[in-house]
């Protein structure tokens, strides 16, 4: 829409038009500063925190995230998605009385030079937003630090690593509190990132279950659910800005995931010719519902014959043993430490063997060389000559 | 007429700019008939501000701010100030905020 009046300077000012800004259109009395993206409305400041909030409330009563009286763990790093979630969370448990005790629960990978920086932030977030804190370490959990990972495994893996330890620490903090619904800051370029991704590498198991708000499952006492949802990365941030909320904002010092960061270029592309696109995604992941797999006839014979069907066992190319030809089992748990696993020994388990057995036997006394690999990589790589 | 304008990078984009968040510039007229407008200021910050000639594409895609880095024009999203065309005002505060980073 433009709106067009005759100068007031007459021809010769032709070229510096005045400059008019266009109302909210959901006040019609304020300026608007906001485009959102997901239905191109324009509005105004205030109304925009009152939609945004109102929206997060929509999701979480709709789909019955909370019940009154629950403990609840936010997943926090310190970055923009999960502070803008602890300031949410608060706000919301006060405005509509949903009764829930809220705690800050933080994992410390041990990266120098990023985590102990942000984790900084979430001590700052901690006395903001007046709730409790806990942080639980790789250290404590698995006697390996990130920086002595990468020391030892390389820095090609790292996201491997930190990824599965990571879903872990944050179950085992949970249940360390004695919580058992941990709440994370995944957005809706998130998730339509995810769904992407299944759909490029063809993990259809995975595409399915890639758009839950809530993700349970029996062998585990803690459930996972994500607010944010239909939120999008664009109003996460212009709300923390606009808020001016503490947050921390530094790229990993480990290598990013190539093929997320991929995934992720490609849909900031395609919502920058189209907004909506990112909720089309999450939509189009909801809407889809695999075929049940047919049961493979060949060894119903063996059945029919009287004897047991023998138990066959894969062993993938990883060294993972699979449970039964059957595949996946839900609430199945690790043979070595009890943590729920699709696989006989959970991944952790296995990485962590793998690097037992790497670990140097020997260590120099008051040996400082793996503290912050990473930043030292990085120092190294900007070196020239 | 030149234009002197605050600028901000935020959400790990100062890392480009010498690790500054906040800069305040003047930006050169570049012909006294015409206004600056954002373009010109992009290009501003293109040949002066950025030191290492690799970093360009952090900020720059397809001669325009990359997509998920949030442009600001006085608090104002830039789509409704006319992105690129809009004109410039001393006094203005320009801010660039990166979204992409991990949450």
């Amino acid at each position: 829409m433009t709106i067009t009046t005759p100068s007031p300077y007459g021809q010769s000012q032709a070229e510096t038009k005045p400059k008019l800004s266009q109302l909210c259109e959901h006040c019609h009395s304020r300026k608007a500063q906001i485009k959102r993206p997901k239905n191109l409305q324009k509005i105004c400041k205030e109304c925009f925190y009152e939609v945004f909030e109102t929206e997060i409330h929509n999701t979480i009563t709709n789909a019955n995230l909370f019940h009154p009286g629950e403990k609840v763990a936010v997943g926090a790093s310190g970055g923009k998605d999960s502070t803008v979630l602890a300031y949410i969370m608060k706000l919301l448990n006060e405005r509509y009385n949903y009764g829930l005790e809220i705690v800050l629960l933080s994992i410390d990978e041990g990266i120098i030079g990023y985590r102990d920086d942000s984790l900084a932030t979430v001590k700052r977030n901690q006395v903001q937003y007046d709730l409790p804190l806990e942080i639980v370490s790789y250290r404590d959990l698995y006697d390996w630090t990130m920086d002595e990972i990468v020391a030892c495994a390389g820095i090609r893996n790292s996201c491997t690593y930190c990824g599965v330890f990571r879903r872990q620490a944050l179950d085992r903090g949970a249940m360390k509190l004695g919580i058992s619904h941990v709440v994370t800051g995944h957005n809706a370029d998130d998730m339509a990132e995810t769904v992407l991704m299944n759909l490029l590498r063809g993990d259809v198991a995975r595409l399915e279950k890639s758009t839950a708000i809530m993700t349970e499952s029996k062998g585990s006492p803690v459930k996972r659910s994500k607010p944010f949802k239909y939120s999008y990365q664009k109003e996460i941030v212009l709300y923390a800005h606009y808020k001016k909320l503490d947050y921390f904002s530094t790229e990993c010092s480990y290598a990013p995931e190539a093929f997320r960061g991929t995934a992720r270029e490609l849909m900031k592309n395609l919502e920058a010719i189209r907004p909506s696109c990112i909720l089309d995604i999450i939509h189009s992941g909801e809407n889809l519902v695999l075929k049940p797999k047919k049961q493979r006839t060949q060894f119903r014979k063996n059945a029919k014959a009287g004897s047991k069907v023998p138990t066959e066992m894969e062993v993938r190319s990883d060294g993972s043993v699979s449970l039964t030809s059957a595949g996946f089992v839900d609430g199945n748990t690790c043979e070595k430490c009890g943590y729920l696993s699709s696989n006989k020994i959970c991944k952790a388990c296995m990485l962590l063997e793998g690097l037992e057995a790497n670990r140097a036997k020997l260590r120099l006394e008051g040996d400082q060389s793996f503290v912050g690999a990473a930043k030292l990589t990085r120092t190294l790589e900007n070196l020239s000559f | 007429m030149s234009v002197n304008i605050k600028l901000e990078f935020l959400g790990g984009l100062d890392v480009i700019f010498n690790s500054e968040r906040y800069h305040k510039v003047t930006v050169p007229s570049t012909n006294a008939s015409t206004p600056l407008i954002l373009r010109d200021l992009i290009k501003y910050i293109v040949d002066n501000m950025i030191k290492d000639p690799k970093d360009i594409e952090v900020f720059i895609e397809n001669d325009t701010i990359r997509p998920g880095i949030l442009t600001l024009i006085n608090d104002t999203d830039w789509e409704l100030e006319g992105e690129e065309e809009y004109v410039l005002e001393s006094g203005d505060v320009i801010s660039f905020t990166s979204t992409l980073h991990g949450g």
